[in-house]
């Protein structure tokens, strides 16, 4: 059994060089607090670039859980996860940080954009964590990305002058800052109105389709889900439909 | 990062506490130094003198050295003579050489009456060398009115206590006659008003020139009763006035031994005043613990976003820690300064009082080790306030907070 699976794991590798950018390998998951229940039972499903996923469930079915322990950011559970063919397991809080920081970019429902900030210096702040580049060349980069989603007219404002959809732009053009290899989205749409949430998914299909980019994104839209290239359905912690 | 009102109440909390640590460590300072220089810096460190008493070795002790018996002798009494240093020229030449005596002031003390109408008031003459005690004890701080240096130009002249020449109302330039234990009566003329600051000692005190004093008692020019040394290093005192009084023979004292109740007192009040200063620091450390707490609780979906995108713990508690820093040596270094001007300021502020007549305004000590200690506790104080949140928040979990909303 165990060779066998060995024998999978090689094929899988191999496979990964080219194409699988993020690997869930049985992942099971419990809360412990109250009462030990189990969320998330035996998981296991493959990414590869420039696909545009999505995963849709019940609220509850246990997705969100699922891609804060593909994020790397929850750490309790067991199984296997690997990033670009590395696993994560027995990896140190500062190197999980790191992986965060160069491979995986975050859109989530609320912005999390800091107001101290300009929305240039926000998107700029994780290229400057990874520092790769210089300032001067980080600061290009972040035009760049904003004018990608059409906002670089904003840039030196503070988040809290742009509107909703602006606000969430900026968080996108922040997630794309390192050129990570996924971006990862969790209900994205979820705090926008129909016109904006379809300008995000619309920028969403465009970085998948001309830029390559992979995305797996949470949601319980089914009608933003219909649009994605490739739709997992979640229930109670298990796959059904991948 | 910014709570700049907080943060800014923060700073002046730091400011506030090292400014009054400065203030009142260099007030407490200089207030020490006062008091001791009022006994100590007229206090020679160690101080040559003989003692009339009867002598040692009777010469009875000598005859029956060999012999096994006891000697009674009743009603034993000192010969008569003055208690002089026997050879003090030789003494002198000899401190002279030595290399951790730093001045050497020799001294004659007389017993004498002032004589004013019929009534006779007692007085002690201290006979001096007028440059010498000047350079080791400041004789001319304390000359209040008149020209010290008159002492060792007009013979015959005296510097009298203030409470002396009150009681006896006589000015400069006028004559007092004086009585010595002999019965020698002497006129001398006043040039000047001595004040100590302590009254008991500026009734009965007054000065002479070493001359005068040795023609008063009719001795000759190598009479002289003290020998005043100055050390180079104050602490070797009790050591060095063992060695002198077995070397010449003579009774010495060392300022410790006669001083001891100054140390203790300029020992408790710094005590007294670095605790108060450290306990100002550790209240303002808990004001910043504080604001920093409410500033992580505050700012939890910002540690949260920067961790997710790619910021680590050590990250998070640098930020916050920096902060800390921020606060303890921006307020830190204003508080030196503020410090410093409290307590320029309270050097300005007049205090007048008879007992110290050099004292014209509240003494400050400029000691740069104050600041030095302010400086370092700020930083260490503001350090740890700062360390504890930042922890806390090093170790938010982003998941908790991101599903949170």
């Amino acid at each position: 059994m165990s060779e066998k699976k060995n024998n999978l794991d090689e094929t899988k590798k191999n496979f990964n060089q080219n194409n699988t950018v993020l690997e869930a390998i049985n992942i099971t998951k419990y809360f412990h607090d109250p009462i030990k229940i189990q969320v998330l039972n035996d998981v296991e499903f493959s990414l590869t670039k420039g696909e545009f996923a999505s995963i849709i469930g019940k609220s509850g079915c246990g997705k969100s859980t699922l891609l804060y322990i593909l994020s790397t950011m929850d750490t309790d559970f067991e199984g296997d996860l690997k990033i670009d063919g590395v696993s994560m397991l027995k990896k140190k809080e500062a190197e999980l940080a790191k992986v965060r920081n160069e491979k995986i970019g975050f859109v989530f429902q609320f912005h999390y954009l800091l107001n101290e900030f300009s929305v240039l210096r926000n998107v700029m702040l994780p290229g400057e964590k990874l520092g790769k580049y210089s300032t001067k060349e980080i600061e290009t980069k972040a035009y760049e990305k904003l004018k990608i989603l059409g906002i670089e007219k904003e840039a030196l404002k503070k988040p809290n002058q742009l509107s909703g959809g602006e606000k969430q732009r900026v968080a996108i053009a922040r997630a794309l800052i390192n050129e990570p290899l996924i971006i990862m989205g969790d209900e994205p749409t979820g705090n926008l109105d129909k016109k904006n949430g379809d300008m995000v998914f619309d920028i969403f299909k465009e970085l998948a389709e001309v830029y390559q980019q992979s995305l797996l994104i949470v949601t319980h839209d089914n009608e933003f889900a219909n649009k994605t290239h490739r739709i997992i359905e979640m229930e109670d912690g298990k796959i059904i439909k991948k | 990062m910014a709570r700049w009102k907080q943060t800014l109440i923060a700073a002046i909390g730091v400011t506030f506490s090292i400014t009054m640590f400065i203030a009142l460590l260099s007030f407490m300072a200089g207030l020490n130094d006062l008091l001791d220089g009022l006994m100590l810096n007229r206090t020679p460190h160690v101080r040559l003198y003989n003692e009339i008493k009867a002598a040692e070795n009777q010469p009875i002790g000598i005859f029956s050295k060999n012999k096994v018996q006891h000697n009674f002798i009743n009603s034993i009494k000192p010969s008569n003579q003055l208690p002089q240093i026997h050879n003090s020229d030789a003494i002198i030449q000899a401190l002279k050489k030595d290399r951790r005596v730093i001045g050497i002031a020799p001294k004659i003390i007389a017993q004498v009456f002032y004589n004013v109408g019929t009534t006779n008031l007692t007085g002690i003459i201290n006979g001096i060398e007028v440059e010498e005690e000047d350079k080791l004890f400041l004789f001319q701080n304390y000359v209040v009115e008149g020209n010290y240096l008159e002492l060792k130009t007009i013979s015959n002249s005296i510097i009298i206590g203030k409470g002396a020449a009150d009681n006896m109302l006589v000015n400069i330039g006028d004559r007092v006659q004086v009585t010595t234990t002999k019965g020698d009566q002497v006129q001398l003329k006043v040039v000047g008003f001595f004040q100590s600051g302590i009254s008991e000692l500026d009734k009965v005190q007054s000065y002479t020139s070493i001359n005068t004093a040795q023609k008063l008692l009719g001795e000759s020019n190598n009479y002289i009763t003290d020998i005043q040394i100055k050390l180079a290093d104050v602490l070797l005192a009790p050591k060095i006035a063992l060695e002198y009084k077995k070397l010449f023979e003579v009774e010495t004292i060392d300022i410790q031994t006669a001083n001891s109740q100054f140390e203790t007192g300029s020992f408790v009040r710094t005590l007294i005043s670095y605790a108060v200063g450290i306990v100002l620091l550790i209240v303002a450390g808990f004001g910043i613990y504080n604001i920093l707490n409410m500033m992580i609780f505050e700012k939890m979906d910002t540690i949260a976003i920067l961790k997710a995108t790619g910021f680590s713990g050590k990250d998070v508690k640098r930020v916050f820690i920096s902060i800390a820093l921020t606060i303890g040596i921006f307020g830190g270094l204003l508080g030196l300064l503020l410090g410093f001007g409290l307590s320029a300021g309270i050097d300005q502020i007049p205090f007048k009082t008879a007992s110290l007549p050099t004292i014209k305004t509240y003494p400050i000590n400029y000691n740069p080790i104050f600041y030095i200690i302010g400086g370092v506790f700020s930083i260490i104080t503001t350090f740890l306030a700062g360390y504890f949140p930042a922890r806390k928040a090093s170790k938010v979990d982003p998941v908790i907070i991101i599903r949170g909303k």
